[in-house]
């Protein structure tokens, strides 16, 4: 077993029973009584419909989520080299210091989240600065530098405004972004989603690579069960704001438990599989899901 | 029963910065026939093109060169208010193509009274609900008085294609009808569209970047790479065995659960290399040129 | 290709959802079209609507109610009494007969100017965009000119080139209406690129509709709350304006309004002889008129924009929400990690 094998197995970060309530007229539980451990280095697919709550799961795991939406219970550690740091009981100014440290996002639609007026250098420089106040010009250069070149983007980009750049160089920019301070863990929410197929396949390959040269753990949350099965360790599946399944990407794929696991599986006809009971049967056309029968 | 015949559609638009005009050819030379009860899939990624051939098809835009010749079975030519009622879409984005200020009976409705399928109120109703039940909206009578904001994605993608079909329509351009909803109720929704096209003969241009759907859910695949066709043939064969550099880049790109690890094992192909002057023919076995119209095609055995 | 479109702007267009899933938020069943699109009743919208009610029967009945005008008696300046409640003029007019009077004129010009500028901002707002290409860049260019010349020094001209006597109330209203339009026009002109591109626009188009039914029943529903808002804006502004006008004597001749009655106030010194109940009625009918519209024109927006309406409401929420959590967070600190059933009891 090498280091690295072993280190997979090494918690990074737990939760606990983590329930999240949005607190509206009637109140709805958005996450209920969610366990999770993420190891080391690991990819973590997060998979579920809309409105399942996995959106919601991943911003509450760095508290960035919004009233009214709130924790109503649970615990959520995170454990680093130096030790466990529960995250509920940071105050404020810990919380901004171990955001984007130790844990950073790339967000739904993230590529439209760069600032449009100034330059990707100056957004890097202003990330770096604000956490590392003291690093020099030449550091920040350097640094920044180093960040587009491992995400495959050519460092002569950096004097580029957003706008210069193709949605997919956009979405290296913020995944150069969010891996400029080495954070232990990176939450990717929907990172693909609006991107072409080619395009896609050519991030996710990126993002598996970065993984493998720096050992973050990565949770990766999409609809999209086949990207998951392909590029994740472990699967998680939430249904209507809990986690019904959790296994072993090949596991999940091959040996499904949950009937909700085997739908969505289902309701992905195989590329290059045989064509199965899918189309032209008129089977399982009527069958009401639970988005449909909840509207 | 009606068919459509598209030969070497072209569609030039003209960009305009300052004082500059530059020419982007969004469709070139792009021939393809719809036929009663058989389904085309017209695949590729954003900006090839696919948009722009269905909107000319719709008539929102008019080709350059080239036409679009539609024939009942009879042999006469479809044209002016009758080309409306025998080619439908079904849009993209069902929270989109709803008005949110109407209730779900008029959306229906008003292209049953337009092409005078109705002439009373009473017989207009009726035929609403029996539209709604067609596409599996029940119970008919209470959806027909609601509004789009309380149907669910895929309730609305029905209530979106009952509309297209309203009218009699016998080609209907789906175009990504199930990419914005959810995945568990995507196939239903193909489903019902595979139903209602063995039930009214439907010929159907299937658009998409879904390669997995294509080859199910369609007869024949149409690969479009920046605005020209280059590869054609029957689904299996297209995605089984692509010749065309592109097409074996599509199908890469594709998650396939039963080939795993693929992600980092394979390099990612340079696209400026790829060329769309040929265009490989599944149906003649054979390459030809591609972005010429036709009657000019090379055909290289 | 893309799964998602990038999200457009929120626009107009998007209210009619909006406040469809707002209500539904609040459990209550949506209303169905038409009546969707009104406001629902606040405070501040009982009050402007009391207001416009009042001043409107004021100057829809109160004619019929009072003496003449104009009848002059040789009891000058007298102060508000028994017999005359608001006081006679200089030549012994009764105040609150030419108040009437006035508020019946300067309503007509309210709503026949308001009517107007909205027709007109309509028409080039909406169906210049609507058809696009060379008619959107005409109009465009039409509206912009009418944009960047400057209203009142304008409505002044014309009002001076007209003689007095054809200088009549209509004469006025089109001068006003056509100063007037060009700002709504824009705004329209805007929301309607916004929804022309829509996909229901296009189904419609698809369907065969012809394009004034596209207009009229797919694309104005949902520009009605801002048409709404641009005339009740278009009303204040016209009796402002033509109060203004009428002050420096450039009003309409054969008619009268608050303006006019402004205007022979300050010719008859009421200010200086301290004659305030000359002066001060029309003055505070105007300003009150201007308030109760302004109070609606508020009630609108929280249709166009259904957010502010349930701002406060989702404030209070955030707030309880936010002192749970800290609450949780405190307990978990105080017993170094595990969430003792107190700290669930009191999340709950």
């Amino acid at each position: 077993m090498t280091t690295a094998d072993r280190r997979r197995t090494e918690p990074v970060l737990t939760l606990e029973d983590l329930t999240v309530v949005y607190e509206t007229e009637h109140p709805v539980t958005a996450v209920k009584h969610a366990d999770l451990t993420l190891h080391r280095g690991e990819i973590l697919g997060l998979a579920g419909e809309s409105g399942c709550g996995k959106t919601t799961l991943a911003y509450a795991i760095n508290r960035l989520h919004r009233p009214p939406a709130r924790i109503a219970s649970g615990r959520i550690t995170f454990h680093g080299d130096d030790g466990d740091i529960d995250i509920l009981a940071l105050e404020d100014r810990e919380l901004r210091a171990f955001r984007w440290e130790r844990l950073s996002m790339v967000f739904q639609g993230a590529m439209n989240a760069l600032n449009p007026v100034t330059t990707v250098r100056a957004q890097l420089k202003d990330t770096l600065l604000a956490h590392r106040p003291r690093m020099s010009r030449k550091e920040i250069r350097e640094r920044s530098e180093d960040v587009l070149n491992r995400v495959g983007v050519d460092p002569r980009r950096l004097g580029s405004y957003p706008h210069e750049l193709s949605g997919g160089m956009r979405q290296r920019v913020m995944i150069a972004m969010a891996m400029l301070l080495e954070p232990q863990i990176m939450i990717m929410d929907e990172p693909t989603t609006a991107l072409d197929v080619v395009v896609q396949r050519d991030i996710l390959r990126e993002i598996v690579r970065l993984r493998d040269e720096l050992d973050f753990a990565v949770v990766f949350i999409t609809h999209d069960l086949p990207l998951l099965l392909e590029i994740s360790d472990r699967i998680a599946v939430m249904l209507e704001g809990e986690i019904v399944e959790l296994e072993a990407a090949d596991r999940l794929y091959r040996d499904a438990r949950h009937p909700y696991t085997r739908r969505l599986l289902g309701s992905f006809p195989s590329l290059s599989g045989e064509r199965g009971a899918f189309i032209r049967t008129g089977v399982d056309e009527t069958t009401p899901t639970p988005t449909e029968e909840r509207a | 029963m009606t068919s459509v015949k598209i030969t070497d559609l072209v569609k030039d638009y003209t960009l305009r910065a300052g004082l500059t005009r530059t020419r982007l050819r969004a469709v070139d030379h792009v021939s393809l026939e719809l036929i009663p009860g058989r389904t085309v899939a017209l695949v590729g990624e954003s900006g090839s093109g696919k948009s722009t051939i269905a909107k000319i098809l719709t008539r929102m835009e008019r080709p350059t060169s080239g036409t679009v010749d539609v024939r009942l079975d009879d042999g006469t030519a479809v044209a002016g208010a009758r080309y409306r009622r025998e080619v439908q879409m079904v849009f993209q984005d069902p929270f989109a193509s709803l008005n949110p200020f109407h209730s779900i009976e008029h959306h229906i409705a008003r292209p049953l009274r337009l092409h005078r399928r109705t002439s009373t109120n009473r017989e207009t109703h009726e035929r609403v609900i029996e539209m709604l039940e067609r596409v599996n909206l029940t119970p008919a009578e209470a959806i027909a008085t609601r509004r789009p904001h309380e149907l669910s994605g895929g309730q609305r993608q029905r209530v979106a294609i009952a509309r297209a079909l309203a009218p009699g329509a016998q080609v209907l351009i789906a175009d990504e009808p199930v990419s914005m909803l959810d995945v568990s109720i995507r196939l239903g929704v193909l489903n019902l569209l595979g139903r209602l096209q063995r039930e009214d003969q439907l010929a159907v241009l299937y658009i998409t970047h879904d390669l997995a759907t294509a080859r199910h859910f369609s007869d024949e695949i149409v690969v479009l790479y920046r605005g020209r066709v280059v590869e054609r043939g029957p689904s299996d064969a297209v995605i089984l065995d692509p010749h065309h550099d592109y097409t074996r880049l599509l199908a890469l790109a594709a998650p396939d659960p039963e080939r795993p690890g693929r992600v980092t094992s394979e390099a990612g192909v340079d696209r400026e290399a790829i060329d769309n002057s040929r265009c490989y023919d599944h149906f003649a076995g054979a390459w030809r040129e591609a972005g010429v119209s036709a009657a000019e095609a090379r055909i290289d055995a | 290709m893309t799964n998602l479109k990038p999200s457009s702007e929120p626009s107009v267009a998007d209210s009619a959802e909006l406040l469809a899933e707002t209500s539904t938020e609040t459990g209550r069943r949506p209303r169905a079209g038409w009546r969707m699109l009104l406001p629902t009743m606040t405070p501040w919208l009982a009050i402007g609507l009391g207001l416009i009610i009042a001043i409107a029967l004021f100057g829809l009945i109160g004619p019929h109610l009072v003496g003449d005008p104009r009848a002059i008696r040789d009891m000058g300046l007298t102060g508000p009494s028994a017999e005359f409640w608001l006081g006679t003029t200089q030549t012994g007019q009764d105040v609150l007969a030419q108040l009437a009077y006035a508020t019946r004129g300067s309503l007509q010009i309210g709503v026949i100017v308001g009517l107007l500028a909205t027709a007109l901002s309509a028409f080039f707002g909406i169906y210049g965009a609507y058809r696009g290409r060379v008619v959107d860049e005409a109009f465009s260019l039409f509206t912009n000119v009418f944009l960047v010349i400057p209203g009142l020094p304008l409505v002044i001209v014309i009002s001076g080139f007209v003689p007095a006597e054809s200088r009549g109330l209509w004469t006025i209203a089109i001068v006003l209406a056509i100063t007037s339009w060009a700002g709504s026009a824009r705004v329209l002109r805007a929301q309607t690129l916004s929804v022309r591109n829509r996909d229901y626009v296009a189904a419609s188009q698809v369907s065969g509709e012809r394009p004034w039914r596209v207009i009229v029943v797919e694309i104005l529903p949902n520009l009605l709350p801002v048409i709404a808002s641009q005339f009740v804006f278009a009303v204040i502004a016209a009796i402002l304006g033509e109060a203004g006008l009428s002050f420096i004597g450039l009003g309409a001749s054969n008619s009268s309004t608050l303006g006019t009655m402004l205007f022979y106030a300050q010719n008859g010194f009421a200010l200086s002889l301290g004659a305030w109940w000359w002066f001060i009625p029309p003055g505070l009918i105007i300003a009150l008129f201007g308030t109760g519209l302004s109070l609606v024109n508020f009630s609108i927006d929280e249709i166009i924009n259904p957010k502010l309406k349930n701002l406060r409401l989702h404030r209070k929420r955030a707030r309880r929400a936010a002192r749970l959590e800290r609450e949780l967070a405190q307990a978990t600190r105080r017993n170094g990690g595990v969430p003792t059933q107190t700290a669930k009891e009191s999340a709950r």
